[in-house]
């Protein structure tokens, strides 16, 4: 139980996904000029990448390694990926209307985003077992979603500010970020 | 088809130059930079997965049908994504267990599955290898200019040659991950001055 617990803090803390990582930095920047998308899109990530997590998971432990495909890693997790994206978006269409208008335009956008990617293949890249694969899923979506809202909150400050003209809008969100980033930093010595 | 094969391919080295101009495929440029090698390789790899899925969709684009386009694209880009995984693995292995998930991860590399889309998808098979090779190029030249800053400024090195005595103190910010956002900001916003002039 400890362990999980040390592993859960330094999946959202130390290794921080966005910051620590360099994972989903394309939504990170895209995403995080408004609160409202921000947050709408930690949530998606939060809900597919857990379930990604499993999925991926699962795949790859009884047919991958079974099978000794293992070459056809890449190709398997990105249909994996983007079936359950599509898949998810038709259930919570049809079930959840309101979840389902809330998450809108982000949960295609999830297929590419490579956060969800990568955690798929650092669980298997760490040789986690299935419940330390569902905890570090879920810790690392939730430092993303951590992550996100505290940089979109910074922005929509920067936006009252007299930037200069040629750090405007993208050059000065990434000096931000470097920031933020330099803050994540400080959590090295936690674990 | 208004412009020409080599302006779709100079285009690729300034006017639209990935990531500074069409702001995609930041992860691997913040990851993999930490010098010049890596950055270099990366564009290597990225570049050939670009040319080889612009020319395979651009020949297949009138018969994938519309609905399941993207599908097909992600297939295709994950086919020549496991190649060059596999030939790294076997001729460039200490440089494949530097760049680790990351090769795996050009797959949900954006500037991949934007080109083939917004441009692959519509222009005929020479255009298309023109264009992919371009944006390539362009974008291993940027992961290579931000890796020098980061390896020259962090290590005091460039492509593993000292290049300062022993004096020398590392600003060992810049090859952290704090200084490759910053560095990657710093970059553009000294880009978006020199347009200007």
């Amino acid at each position: 139980m400890g362990d999980l617990v040390v592993l859960a803090v330094s999946c959202i803390l130390v290794n921080n996904i966005l910051l620590a990582q360099y994972l989903g930095n394309c939504p990170f920047l895209g995403t995080s000029k408004k609160m409202e998308t921000a947050t709408g899109m930690a949530f998606a990530v939060v809900f597919v990448l857990v379930m990604a997590g499993m999925m991926t998971w699962i795949l790859n432990r009884f047919v991958l390694v079974k099978f000794d495909i293992e070459y056809l890693r890449t190709i398997s997790f990105i249909l994996v990926i983007a079936f359950l994206v599509q898949f998810v978006e038709m259930f919570l269409k049809k079930s959840i209307p309101a979840l389902y208008a809330g998450l809108g335009i982000f949960l295609p956008l999830i297929t590419t985003n490579c956060a969800v990617m990568g955690v798929c293949l650092i669980n298997i890249k760490e040789e986690y077992n299935f419940l330390q694969a569902l905890v570090a899923s879920f810790s690392y979506a939730v430092g993303f979603g951590l992550a996100l809202v505290l940089f979109a909150g910074v922005r929509e400050r920067i936006l009252l500010a007299r930037v200069p003209k040629p750090l405007q809008d993208t050059s000065i969100a990434l000096v931000t970020a470097g920031i933020l980033s330099l803050a994540f930093y400080a959590f090295k010595g936690m674990v | 088809m208004a412009k020409s094969i080599t302006q779709e391919f100079v285009k690729g080295l300034w006017a639209e130059i990935p990531p500074f101009r069409l702001v995609l495929g930041l992860c691997p440029t913040l990851a993999v930079t930490k010098s010049v090698e890596n950055g270099l390789g990366m564009g290597a790899a990225t570049t050939f997965v670009l040319v080889c899925s612009n020319i395979l969709v651009s020949l297949l684009r009138n018969v994938i049908p519309d609905k399941v386009r993207i599908a097909c694209f992600i297939i295709i880009i994950a086919t020549f994504v496991t190649v060059v995984e596999l030939m790294m693995q076997a001729y460039t292995y200490p440089l494949f267990l530097k760049l680790g998930i990351f090769i795996p991860l050009i797959v949900v590399n954006c500037i991949v599955l934007g080109r083939a889309e917004a441009f692959a998808a519509k222009n005929p098979v020479l255009h298309s290898l023109a264009d992919g090779l371009g944006i390539g190029i362009g974008y291993t030249l940027a992961l290579g200019a931000l890796g020098a800053v980061r390896e020259i400024l962090g290590n005091g090195t460039f492509y593993g040659i000292h290049l300062f005595g022993s004096s020398f103190e590392p600003f060992a910010f810049m090859v952290q991950a704090p200084g490759a956002f910053v560095g990657l900001g710093l970059m553009l916003c000294m880009m978006n001055l020199m347009e200007k002039k």
